[in-house]
């Protein structure tokens, strides 16, 4: 089999959460009953006509600085005319020949190494609304429709075909994702749809200069389906051209539950949007002064914090990407960070445990129970050596559960480490009358054995003893 | 003199003097309507209920000695392309035959604010295209000056109230002539304001970068006092100009010397009605008598204009028109497949064949492989165009041409014939192209028909057309003559 290479490129539509639509007053809140954040100028009703809501120009100049982007000093809208039931107007109002930015890039991490993507444009565009079908869109008897959607802002941002694996493409969103997080300018949760990607994938064999023929994946509902309908399409790909076959121009969906990408339409198929100014809308003329106000007012991106982290805090570049690759996360970690000085264990705790917990309970950080102040108290509770770090993962546990604080806990619970060597010889007395045999091995060399006798002593002392006391008292009396 | 041919500016004074109420002026006016609408039909809609409650409201402020705006009480028809809160509002056609919008259009709260009456809602070519209110989805309207004839169009039905006593005013919209060329042919003043300077929110598009609404009235000064309501920024069209609104009343002074005129001679030679260009010479004359300096010139790209309108209105009415699908409002068709048989038969069965044809003519030329050769082309041939205009109006204050090549035409006369039918406005669409100010003026009659002079001004410079406009009618008394009804 000859060597091939992929070729991918990503469209990433994005909902900006401003409170208002881009075209109308209507609001922009999810969920509600349907059709009732709609008036008529989001409904398309006759006669009606879109004004631009302005925070939406600065929210994707916003995004487009963050991207590295250039912005246009002109820029205009157009309509993509194509006739669909969730679209009211029957036309999108988006940006075809003069995007508001372009030529930008992110740097992601993949394996040790720095790799650049170029960002081809970021453009705006209006939402639209959603059908809703009795059971599946085949076999539906009527379909009803939800405009509260339409006209929801979005940025659209395609990238330059620069990904070379899914696992590329997996880190370019997962960065994209980031830094437009960071921006503020959306949440970027791609279950309620405000992130949402198509993938441009071909294949070429190794080496040659021109790209193979590339289909389009839409539907990918998650990262983990993104990765995962890449590399499958990748695979299709290549047998097809080993099989002799060609690659068609095609848009192909990715159906999640097989597993696999079918044909959705061929190239002949493909729409002619017949793309022309709005004449609705005025064209932009956009005020350098305002771009660079917005530059000015940028948050530190997740690149620059990372860097920040490994130079100031002295965290591992691995650790620094880890917690800086959310907003949320890294900032939960500095704000723990100002009650309990010491980066590496606070890091620790946040990629370990926490993580652990957060991810079997399916719950974002900023929802999480524990506050970072009380994750810096019960990491002050081990260092004055209140409770043992083993004791700290049950009061960790109990304090992600019911939020409380870990004093309290430990009080409850009577959790409190014995230090007291009394208390604790006696113990370490009883287990060394019980196991003569190990103690013997003990002292013929076999260090393995003070394990288990340490062991014997938490048990009896359901975790409480110090184990470092514990230790000290075992090498002693033997 | 009776009512319903009396200009608002009369019919103020007497509401004013207590010597009619609103309400008597309301009652007149239907009674006109119910009298001659079976001959003319000029309305889609009547709102006499409405319109009675309103008049009523006027009485009730006269009756406490308020202060009363100009146009207060004074009946007013709209066109039905225009939305009317809990009115229907149908743009002639099948395919909105039951929409009620549920907001009101900008000129319309801006009427009703003035305290004016809402007769009705009245007919015109479907979704305004068309030149003789023919293409309406419902019926024809009749040119009051001869019933065998077309009113023009596409505000046929609008020009038809006015000039035949059934509204004091009423609104029109104007994408290549709609107001002038049926003024024209009714023999009623009718303006096209700068594009810009009365808001479209609430107007259903046709043709958004040439749609304008627009006064229609019996006289030059009512058309003022109408503008004067209409006008204004808008916050919510984007293409709302945001100044350079007068008072319009002001500019009505009977003064025109040293204004300099210009008349193109491509409205003035071949393709122009015999009779219509005496008109159009004798008004010259009339108007170089009162001391204005008026001088042949050139604008050398009209030629192109018609074409040129034929591919950027029909672009963007496929556009707009789009909308119509049968899924949230008005017409669908019974018992559809599925979802794109129901757009397909619901457009189909709802369009008449008019739109149809423009939104094929403007689908092909927006379509790719043809963007650049139609639509591109004719952007450029626009510009052209409006250069040929600021290019005269270095030279003259104003430009002055026949409104239409010729006066009101037999019922079916071009109705198979669509490309004579287009040519029909080839004096008023340059207008529209440019963005222009443009008002046509009851001039003279050819064997009995009304013919408009047409003035062409500056952006934003409604107020020298209005002043010439007045000046010539001061002086002449075409705009008095009534209909044979």
């Amino acid at each position: 089999m000859a060597d091939y290479e992929a070729v991918i490129g990503l469209e990433v539509h994005v909902e900006l959460k401003t409170n208002t639509k881009i075209f109308c007053h209507s609001t922009t809140a999810f969920g509600g009953e349907p059709n009732t954040h709609v008036c008529p100028v989001c409904l398309g009703l006759p006669g009606v006509l879109p004004v631009l809501n302005k925070r939406v120009v600065e929210y994707a100049i916003r995004a487009g600085l963050a991207l590295n982007c250039q912005i246009a000093g002109f820029s205009k809208f157009d309509r993509k005319n194509y006739y669909y039931p969730d679209l009211p107007k029957n036309y999108q109002i988006s940006q075809y020949d003069l995007p508001l930015a372009e030529h930008g890039f992110i740097d992601i991490d993949i394996e040790g190494q720095t790799k650049r993507i170029g960002i081809t444009r970021v453009h705006m565009e209006e939402d639209a609304g959603k059908l809703v079908h009795q059971g599946s869109i085949s076999t539906t008897p009527y379909s009803l429709v939800d405009y509260n959607r339409t006209g929801v802002p979005l940025i659209e941002i395609v990238s330059e075909p620069d990904m070379r694996s899914p696992e590329e493409a997996r880190a370019y969103l997962d960065k994209l994702k980031a830094i437009i997080q960071y921006t503020g300018v959306s949440d970027c949760k791609m279950e309620e749809g405000s992130l949402r990607c198509d993938a441009n994938v071909s294949v070429r064999p190794r080496g040659r200069a021109e790209f193979g023929t590339r289909a389009e994946i839409k539907n990918m509902n998650s990262f983990r389906a993104l990765q995962k309908a890449v590399a499958y399409e990748i695979e299709r790909q290549i047998d097809v051209l080993e099989e002799g076959g060609r690659v068609v121009q095609e848009t192909r969906t990715w159906e999640e539950n097989k597993g696999i990408t079918m044909s959705m339409r061929s190239k002949e198929e493909a729409h002619d949007y017949r793309y022309f100014p709005d004449p609705d809308l005025v064209p932009m003329i956009i005020d350098r002064d305002w771009v660079e106000e917005i530059r000015a007012s940028l948050p530190e991106l997740p690149g620059q914090r990372k860097e920040r982290y490994v130079r100031e805090l002295g965290l591992s570049p691995y650790d620094a990407e880890v917690l800086t690759t959310t907003k949320e996360t890294a900032d939960y970690f500095e704000e723990c960070l100002k009650s309990y000085p010491n980066a590496k264990i606070i890091g620790n705790w946040v990629m370990g445990e926490l993580s652990r917990l957060l991810n079997a309970g399916n719950i974002e950080i900023s929802l999480c129970n524990i506050t970072p102040g009380q994750l810096a108290d019960m990491l002050k509770l081990m260092d004055k050596g209140t409770i043992s770090g083993k004791i700290a993962k049950t009061v960790f546990e109990e304090m992600f559960d019911s939020g409380k604080d870990p004093e309290q806990i430990v009080k409850e619970k009577g959790l409190m480490q014995i230090s007291d060597e009394g208390a604790i010889a006696s113990e370490v007395d009883r287990v060394l009358a019980d196991n003569p045999k190990v103690v013997e091995d003990y002292r013929a060399g076999k260090e393995k054995a003070l394990g288990f006798l340490v062991g014997q002593v938490m048990k009896a002392t359901r975790g409480k003893a110090n184990p470092d006391l514990v230790n000290k008292l075992l090498r002693d009396k033997m | 003199m009776e009512l319903h041919y009396m200009t608002a500016r009369a019919l103020h004074g007497m509401l004013k003097n207590k010597e009619v109420s609103a309400e008597e002026l309301c009652r007149a006016y239907f009674s006109r309507i119910e009298n001659l609408e079976e001959k003319l039909k000029s309305f889609i809609t009547l709102t006499k209920t409405q319109a009675l409650e309103q008049a009523r409201r006027v009485d009730a402020k006269i009756k406490q000695g308020q202060e009363i705006g100009p146009l207060a009480g004074i009946p007013v028809a709209v066109k039905d392309n225009m939305c009317t809160e809990g009115v229907r509002t149908t743009c002639s056609s099948k395919i909105l035959y039951n929409f009620v919008p549920p907001y009101s259009a900008t000129v319309v709260e801006k009427i009703q604010g003035a305290d004016m009456v809402i007769v009705g809602k009245t007919n015109m070519d479907e979704f305004a295209m068309g030149s003789s209110t023919e293409n309406s989805g419902f019926f024809n309207t009749s040119n009051p000056w001869d019933t065998g004839r077309v009113p023009g169009g596409s505000s046929g039905g609008s020009a038809v109230s006015v000039g035949a006593g059934e509204a004091v005013v009423a609104l029109g919209s104007d994408t290549g002539g709609s107001i002038r060329q049926p003024a024209s042919f009714c023999g009623v003043v009718g303006m096209k304001p700068t594009y810009g300077a009365v808001s479209r929110y609430g107007l259903v598009a046709f043709a958004s970068s040439l749609d304008q609404i627009g006064p229609l009235a019996r006289d030059v000064t009512d058309c003022a006092s109408l503008l004067n309501v209409i006008t204004g920024h808008d916050p919510r069209d984007s293409t709302s100009a945001p100044g350079g609104y007068r008072d319009y009343t002001s500019f009505l002074v009977d003064d025109v010397r040293g204004i300099k005129i210009g008349v193109p001679r491509e409205y003035t030679g071949g393709g122009i009605d015999a009779g219509v260009r005496q008109v159009i010479a004798q008004a010259v004359q009339k108007l170089s008598s009162l001391g204005a300096e008026i001088e042949e010139t050139s604008l050398p790209h009209v030629e192109y204009a018609v074409p040129c309108y034929y591919i950027i209105a029909p672009a963007e009415a496929s556009s707009n028109l789009a909308r119509y699908d049968g899924v949230r409002y008005g017409y669908r068709v019974e018992a559809p497949g599925d979802v794109v048989d129901m757009f397909k038969r619901t457009r189909s069965l709802g369009f008449g064949s008019e739109v149809k044809r423009r939104i094929m003519l403007g689908t092909y030329a927006l379509s790719s492989g043809y963007y650049d050769a139609y639509y591109l082309k004719a952007l450029k041939v626009r510009t052209l165009i409006k250069q040929d205009f600021d290019r005269a109006f270095e030279k003259f204050d104003l430009l002055l041409a026949p409104t239409s090549p010729a006066p009101a035409f037999r019922k079916g006369e071009n109705i198979n014939d669509p490309l004579q039918m287009y040519l029909s406005d080839i004096t008023t669409i340059p207008v529209n192209l440019a963005g222009l100010p443009g008002i046509s003026v009851p001039a003279g009659f050819v064997d009995g028909l009304p013919v408009g002079m047409q003035l062409i001004g500056k952006p934003f410079d409604e107020g020298t057309l209005l002043k010439v406009a007045y000046s010539f009618e001061q002086n002449t008394d075409h705009h008095k003559q009534t209909p044979p009804l």
